[in-house]
């Protein structure tokens, strides 16, 4: 083999290993909280497929659970010279300087899921999250259509006492309660987010409600707490799905079980593709310059027996809930 | 005459069952059907059944920590163990069946007991830190078995242990009287009990005067170690999976709790694992009692933090004086 062939060869080698890079026509570095729950690790491996999907180089660093490890992630993705930013914040302040520092190496920074203060509002492109009012009011009006102006007492699992979301999701039920007269929630205690504590209030609800009889339908700010009140009823004699209507919001995996065999009637999405709307509102804004609205609202999509929950169920197991 | 009405009202105990009491008239005001009964599905139903089945976990780690606050220890990791031993029982069982997904979980929390005996009895450490670095690491420990999901299982006999029944009475309720005559008999049926009181009123007294105190220490948290792996797999039984980011969480607190208000001093010597168990059962009264009053969630805490003080100053022997003082006063 004489040198020129091996010229060549190398040459040959090294196009084809610059291809995926070239192919991949952006890096995005995704500053992730950690592994707080099923749903952060789904939204994890959504993120991941999306990418792939668009060919994207999405680079994740875990910041398990830390501010200061985001910030430090931030600073590396800047270092790197990525073509943007997905950052999932853990807390809502203290983001100023990191943000302004990305904002000068003119990279696009995009927030998935929560908000950060509006303090910061000029130093991301946009917000991709979910509305949780509108997750509570959808959920809401879902009950509402299948009572159908029939009186119904509702027995409400409220997310932990102060976290905004389960404020929200309250805020969001009650807006379509006060329209229609039939509907009335008669107690409300907080179930932690939990299956234990869903299942233990659940409980006291049907004690307190004359063995369950007086209740029409359960509404859980989760599926989790659901959870733990399907198996609370069913242990009380009642019929979760037929005797009482439920309605909870995320729509993680075991909710999907619970409507395939008609202990569940709905859950409302919170989904866990965040990643996929940033994605798209990235490559515009670096093709064409498009700049996207400052909010993007994810669907929160309502589902029922209606729309084959044991498929749902498996697509949904291997994501990481 | 008076002198018998004194005694009783000195007699240990009493403030305490007259607590319970008084806790579960205030939640036949606020739950009319507080006291009915009735069976479903071959098991007894009522919110009377509720607390003490919902009052099983927290009892069962009060039995534990019980012992290791009499040798004047603290185990704040109860909670952890919790998690990993459910998240241990959820993982096995339906591929391996019960015993040996038991066996398993048991097994951890005896050496999880054994590492924080270790720290305190061999190395010397302070126990409320020795136990501090377990009740930090075994939530992860418990999060990297379940990979951060909720483990669900279905194997029937581990589900039993949750939510079954023995002649009416539900299993979580039958393994905590099971555990506290065994305990009460391990500690007072032989000298044991006096050898831990001692260790814990004076560990250097103790030793000289031939009490290995030592062993003792190690036993206790080992003991305790086993309790709280048996809360665990009964908390993952109830609900048909192990929640490692939410099992047991802050129930080390509510075991201490149940351990105070059953009159046991956190500076060791005497102690009494029924009265922990009374004070657990006053703790999961007050939460049922809550449940059940349909008062906004808001108040849940401050209702509970107001029971307890008033418990803990029924026991205090200086505001008893100051009570006869005040009664004197009045005549």
């Amino acid at each position: 083999m004489n040198s020129k062939a091996l010229l060549a060869a190398t040459a040959l080698v090294a196009i084809t290993l610059s291809l995926p890079a070239t192919a991949a026509e952006l890096t995005v570095g995704f500053s992730q909280i950690g592994s707080e729950s099923g749903w952060r690790a789904a939204e994890t491996s959504v993120s991941k497929s999306e990418a792939a999907k668009r060919k994207v180089t999405l680079k994740i660093a875990d910041a398990q659970q830390k501010q200061e490890n985001q910030i430090k992630a931030i600073r590396s993705f800047i270092a790197q010279g990525v073509d943007a930013i997905f950052l999932a914040p853990v807390v809502s302040s203290g983001w100023d300087a990191v943000l302004k520092g990305a904002k000068e190496a003119k990279i696009p920074v995009v927030l998935l899921d929560r908000d950060i203060d509006p303090s910061g509002k000029e130093l991301y492109l946009t917000a991709v999250t979910s509305d949780s009012v509108h997750e509570g009011a959808v959920a809401g009006e879902w009950l509402a259509k299948t009572v159908a102006g029939k009186a119904c007492s509702v027995v409400e699992l409220q997310g932990t006492v102060g976290a905004s979301v389960a404020t929200n999701r309250k805020k969001g039920f009650d807006s379509v309660v006060a329209k229609n007269a039939n509907l009335k929630v008669v107690r409300s205690q907080t179930g932690d987010f939990t299956r234990a504590k869903g299942k233990e209030v659940m409980e006291s609800f049907i004690k307190a409600e004359g063995g369950g009889k007086n209740i029409c339908a359960v509404y859980a700010h989760n599926d989790d707490m659901m959870v733990g009140a399907i198996q609370a009823m069913k242990e009380a004699g009642l019929k979760p799905g037929k005797d009482v209507l439920t309605v909870s919001i995320d729509a993680v995996p075991d909710i999907f079980k619970a409507i395939a065999a008609g202990e569940a009637n709905a859950t409302v999405e919170l989904t866990p593709n965040m990643a996929g709307p940033a994605l798209d509102a990235i490559m515009a804004y670096k093709a064409k310059g498009t700049v996207p609205p400052k909010w993007i609202q994810t669907e929160s999509k309502l589902y029922t027996a209606a729309d084959d929950p044991q498929k749902i169920y498996d697509s949904k197991k291997g994501l990481g809930y | 005459m008076p002198s018998m009405m004194r005694r009783l009202l000195q007699s240990r105990g009493l403030a305490q069952i007259i607590a319970l009491l008084v806790i579960l008239a205030i939640d036949r005001a606020v739950s009319p059907q507080f006291f009915d009964l009735r069976m479903q599905d071959g098991r007894l139903f009522g919110s009377l059944i509720d607390v003490l089945n919902r009052g099983a976990p927290v009892a069962l780690l009060a039995l534990g920590m019980v012992l290791v606050i009499a040798t004047r220890g603290i185990d704040l990791s109860v909670g952890a163990v919790m998690a990993i031993a459910g998240a241990i029982a959820a993982s096995l069982a339906d591929a391996y069946g019960l015993p040996l997904a038991l066996a398993a979980a048991l097994g951890a929390g005896l050496l999880c007991g054994l590492w924080n005996g270790f720290l305190v009895a061999v190395l010397g450490i302070q126990p409320i830190v020795a136990t501090l670095i377990l009740m930090v690491a075994g939530r992860g420990v418990a999060q990297l078995i379940t990979e951060g999901r909720i483990v669900t299982f279905t194997a029937p006999d581990l589900v039993w242990l949750g939510n079954g029944a023995v002649l009416g009475v539900p299993t979580p309720v039958v393994v905590v009287l099971g555990m506290l005559v065994v305990t009460g008999a391990v500690v007072r049926g032989s000298a044991l009990g006096l050898l831990i009181e001692a260790t814990g009123g004076n560990a250097r007294a103790s030793e000289l005067a031939g009490i290995r105190t030592r062993g003792m220490i190690l036993a206790v948290y080992v003991w305790c170690g086993l309790c709280a792996a048996l809360a665990g797999v009964i908390a993952a039984a109830d609900i048909m999976g192990a929640d490692a980011n939410n099992a047991g969480l802050w129930l080390e607190l509510d075991a201490i709790l149940a351990v105070v208000i059953g009159g046991t001093s956190l500076f060791g010597g005497r102690f009494s694992p029924v009265l922990a168990m009374v004070g657990a059962l006053i703790i999961q009264a007050m939460n049922t009692g809550i449940l059940l009053s349909g008062y906004p969630p808001e108040f849940n805490l401050l209702v509970k933090a107001a029971v307890v003080l008033i418990v803990l100053l029924l026991q205090s022997p200086r505001f008893a004086s100051a009570g006869a003082v005040l009664w004197r006063a009045q005549q």
